[in-house]
């Protein structure tokens, strides 16, 4: 039995002419031990579909099973198994970094003792243990976030939500972000991540979906769905005269986009194309195997969202 | 959906790990909020209470001063625990989103409204009770009957922390709740009998003061300190219960519109 199971879930907001649909017949289903991605632009639905599946919303239609309870009706108890990790630091500007995890602890029912237990764990964890009496002012963005990590895994859960755990981070506090999470799944926790780096998605998840317009609209190992909706290679080609030397080669790969001063050439044989650019003028070119990103962008375009 | 927005509010002791995590921040800071919370109504004391206390001498048969504390202790604790509600509680609603992160753990909203609710009823009492010290040194309230004040401090507490929520629930910044202070609360104030008796009030704005819970309020602590029973306990007890009942159920909901969607 899945861990997590959503069924054909919907969710609108507004009355009448206003209603507009923000989940849209989502279906999914994690397996324990598992790193699930949930991929979309900004306005996709992603922490929509994390609040119904916590129970903060009920949805439209549609059911939830959340480590082997039915939400929203018995959210409370599913909750008890499981960490989240939000989008905002939510920590407790008035407390110390232990006094954050001793205080959210109660919050699941805890014994002092059984928090106090743990807390040794959870500074090592997250690296932390120098600063148990520091207040939140004093910690760097990394810090913070470790700190959220750590809090969320104060009940010990069995699944993690993390939503965009990594964003703002500098590449180091999101390296490490990563140390910590692969060290969960490597010790069987199971996270639900969203994001909108696809080099963490690729990184992470053993499966991912992407979400758009609150329609799932692809869903598999990140390799496979790569191989399965796009060219193998890609070569960029930057140049001022980049969309007037893409308007002369269209036959040289199996698609192009023409973004600002860069064409991106989509192919499964780059040769020609290469051998093409090697007499070019005032162009430079990278060529490289087609990643997650090109995929996104195939499946949810290249306009911007707000 | 709706059917769950208006069911009853849960009341569960689920309510006291949150009551005591703002009881860990408050004894942070408990000393700078004692003094700040006694100091306003001392000064009122001390200028009204021997300002004009020196030129009414007595009102009813009572010295200024004590006609004054009384109504001025009712007020400091409707102020402590609409502070509370409205500044402190929107912080952690909407500023430092410490609700959003209650509500990912095994708490529901119900839980964190009853918490906040009885928070600012405990913080309100304890800067009553600090009050209470102060008026004791000034010689008043040395009667027996003041044993019936703090309870009853605790109960005004909960009503002005439940109307609060109300309009914590819909104030989209703390801007707003300048409307609630000025345009509820000190009206409020003038038409309860803190500084005069309501006596001085035209009929038919008698009539209104009589129904309102800080009058209730009032009535009720005013001759406990005085060393008399209440005319009609009964009564000014049921208006504070309605009040707040009423008050935390329609906070409750609109609080459940506001974030559970």
């Amino acid at each position: 039995m899945s861990i997590l199971t959503v069924d054909s879930l919907r969710k609108s907001y507004g009355e009448g002419a206003a209603r507009h649909t923000v989940i849209d017949d989502v279906s999914f289903a994690l397996r324990r031990g598992e790193c699930y991605g949930l991929l979309g632009p900004n306005g996709a639905g992603k922490t929509t579909t994390l609040k119904l599946c916590l129970g903060l919303t009920a949805p439209d239609s549609g059911t939830i099973s959340l480590v082997g309870h039915e939400v929203p009706a018995d959210a409370r108890r599913a909750r008890l198994r499981i960490g989240v990790v939000p989008q905002i630091d939510s920590l407790d500007p008035d407390f110390t970094v232990a006094e954050n995890l001793l205080v959210y602890g109660r919050y699941f029912g805890m014994s002092h003792a059984d928090i106090v237990a743990r807390l040794e764990w959870l500074l090592e964890f997250s690296n932390l243990g120098n600063k148990r009496n520091a207040r939140i002012g004093e910690l760097s963005g990394g810090m913070k976030r470790r700190l959220t990590l750590a809090r969320a895994l104060v009940n010990d859960p069995d699944l993690i939500f993390m939503d965009e755990p990594t964003t703002g981070l500098d590449p180091q506090a999101r390296h490490m972000i990563w140390e910590k999470l692969k060290a969960l799944l490597a010790a069987g926790k199971t996270i639900l991540l969203t994001t909108h780096f696809m080099d963490e998605a690729e990184r992470l998840c053993h499966r991912l979906a992407v979400i758009d317009h609150g329609r799932l609209i692809a869903e598999g190992e990140p390799r496979e769905l790569i191989a399965r909706h796009i060219e193998s290679q890609v070569v960029e080609v930057y140049g001022d005269n980049a969309a007037h030397w893409a308007a002369g080669v269209g036959g040289l790969a199996e698609r192009i986009e023409v973004s600002g001063e860069t064409a991106f050439c989509y192919t499964n044989a780059a040769e020609p194309l290469l051998q093409n650019l090697s007499h070019a003028e005032g162009l430079r070119y990278l060529h490289r195997p087609a990643n997650l990103e090109d995929l996104f962008l195939k499946l949810t375009g290249r306009e911007m969202r707000d | 959906m709706s059917a769950l927005t208006y069911r009853l509010p849960s009341l569960s002791t689920r309510f006291v790990p949150v009551w005591r995590r703002n009881l860990l921040v408050w004894r942070k800071l408990a000393v700078a909020s004692v003094i700040g919370n006694i100091a306003e109504p001392m000064i009122t004391l001390v200028a009204f209470g021997y300002g004009l206390g020196s030129l009414l001498q007595q009102i009813d048969g009572v010295p200024y001063i004590e006609f004054l504390a009384s109504g001025s202790i009712c007020m400091s604790v409707m102020m402590a625990s609409s502070f509370e509600a409205l500044y402190s509680a929107f912080s952690r609603m909407h500023v430092q989103k410490t609700w959003e992160a209650l509500l990912n753990t095994p708490l529901d909203l119900d839980d964190i409204v009853l918490a906040e609710m009885l928070w600012a009823a405990s913080k309100a009492m304890i800067s009553g009770l600090a009050i209470l010290l102060v008026l004791f040194g000034l010689g008043i309230g040395l009667h027996p009957t003041t044993l019936l004040v703090p309870p009853l401090l605790f109960l005004i507490g909960i009503t002005f922390a439940s109307i609060a929520l109300i309009v914590n629930a819909i104030a989209r910044a703390y801007d707003f709740f300048t409307y609630y202070f000025t345009l509820v609360l000190t009206p409020m104030i003038f038409m309860s009998g803190v500084y005069y008796p309501i006596t001085q009030l035209p009929g038919w704005l008698q009539a209104i003061a009589g129904a309102l819970p800080l009058g209730a309020a009032v009535r009720l602590v005013r001759p406990l300190l005085l060393g008399r029973l209440p005319d009609d306990p009964l009564r000014d007890v049921l208006i504070l219960l309605v009040y707040a009942a009423v008050a935390f159920y329609i906070a409750t909901v609109l609080t459940r519109k506001r974030l559970l969607k």
